[in-house]
């Protein structure tokens, strides 16, 4: 990728994320924090490209890229699992008229 | 196929966007999350047929062992043990990060001055994340309940810090480093993540965690420049511009300056947490 196209993604990406959440209530601080935590588990997919360009011949490649590929599939599916958790409770409390 | 994985993760990245707006309004968070976990799902599988890819064993090994454990440890956990799986959560998500830069400083080959460069900002940004999240993870759980600190706390985090940043400085400079300058700046940046946190009391840590949780999507996003993957870049990097807002908002919400919580932290445990 070309260095200063990247360098725009990064700024407007910054950007997007600064808009995206610039009026979030109290209330949702740690469950979108869990959701964001959930969404940079998309490091799996690096990982899974490094651990399949990893040379099979080198035990030490494949332990780093097999640990790249635990890390990042847990970090995805307990983000997920946790913040929708959190967010079910969450919207059955406001079916119910909020106070409960 | 290569122009079909890339459209994918285009969408995938506006998905992740549009879920995170929904997650910020309490009417559709729940949809946002779902959204979210689709598209986490599309990009997974296409990434699959990525073209010159093998160890697929071991790949899905790996995805199975870690998603399962993971899975399972959400579903079973106490409502009010949420936090510290956030954080152990997020710093695997650092851990990846830094483990990716690890298998690409292995395999040698130019990556170019500046790729490089941001492969080790990334790699040190993810390994304080995770060893961070670990000391988090312990405190909330209660198997750390002491916030140890240094005497010259903040002049040891500023030494490690600048010894981080020279062994990294070395891994540019050297084309092929030697395995023991690259083990060691792992070393030096997992130390500094983890003395950086203990001395942070229990009250404070969900701001902490929201920190270290911006710092994972900076190192992804990183790793995604490193990788040439505009979807790693737009998640990382969005991640990581939200996080920091929202640990300003946290620590504002708890009449906390962060400046305070980081640099001359409360000794002994708060209540709550």
């Amino acid at each position: 990728m070309e260095g200063i196209s990247a360098l725009y993604i990064f700024m407007l990406a910054a950007f997007t994320g600064y808009e995206v959440i610039s009026r979030v209530p109290v209330i949702l601080h740690t469950p979108l924090m869990s959701g964001s935590n959930f969404v940079h588990g998309v490091v799996l997919v690096g990982a899974m490209v490094v651990l399949g360009h990893a040379d099979p011949a080198d035990p030490a490649q494949l332990a780093i890229g097999f640990v790249a590929v635990f890390l990042g599939a847990a970090n995805a599916a307990g983000g997920y699992v946790v913040t929708e958790r959190m967010l079910a409770m969450f919207k059955r409390d406001t079916k119910a008229g909020g106070a409960k | 196929m290569s122009g079909v994985i890339q459209l994918v993760y285009f969408a995938v990245a506006v998905v992740f966007i549009l879920g995170l707006k929904a997650m910020s309004s309490p009417v559709t968070a729940r949809k946002g999350i779902v959204w979210a976990g689709y598209a986490m799902i599309a990009a997974t599988l296409v990434t699959f047929y990525t073209p010159g890819m093998q160890n697929y064993g071991l790949m899905i090994t790996a995805i199975v062992l870690g998603g399962g454990v993971a899975w399972w440890s959400g579903r079973v956990v106490k409502m009010t043990d949420m936090p510290q799986m956030v954080a152990i959560y997020n710093g695997m998500g650092g851990g990846a990060a830094a483990a990716i830069a690890a298998l690409e400083f292995a395999r040698g080959g130019s990556h170019g001055a500046i790729a490089t460069t941001l492969a080790v900002l990334g790699a040190l940004i993810g390994s304080v994340a995770f060893s961070g999240s670990c000391i988090a993870f312990a405190k909330l759980q209660g198997i750390m309940t002491k916030a140890w600190r240094l005497p010259a706390q903040n002049m040891v985090n500023l030494g490690l810090a600048a010894l981080a940043v020279v062994l990294g400085l070395v891994i540019v400079v050297v084309e092929t480093p030697p395995s023991a300058i690259v083990i060691a700046f792992f070393i030096v940046a997992l130390a500094l993540g983890a003395i950086l946190t203990s001395p942070i009391g229990g009250a404070d840590m969900p701001v902490v965690i929201s920190l270290l949780n911006a710092f994972t999507g900076l190192a992804v996003g990183l790793e995604g420049y490193v990788l040439g993957n505009p979807a790693l870049i737009v998640a990382g990097i969005v991640v990581g511009a939200s996080g920091t807002l929202l640990t300003q908002l946290m620590a504002k919400a708890m009449n906390r300056p962060i400046r305070n919580i980081i640099f001359t932290p409360i000794t002994g445990e708060a209540a709550g947490g």
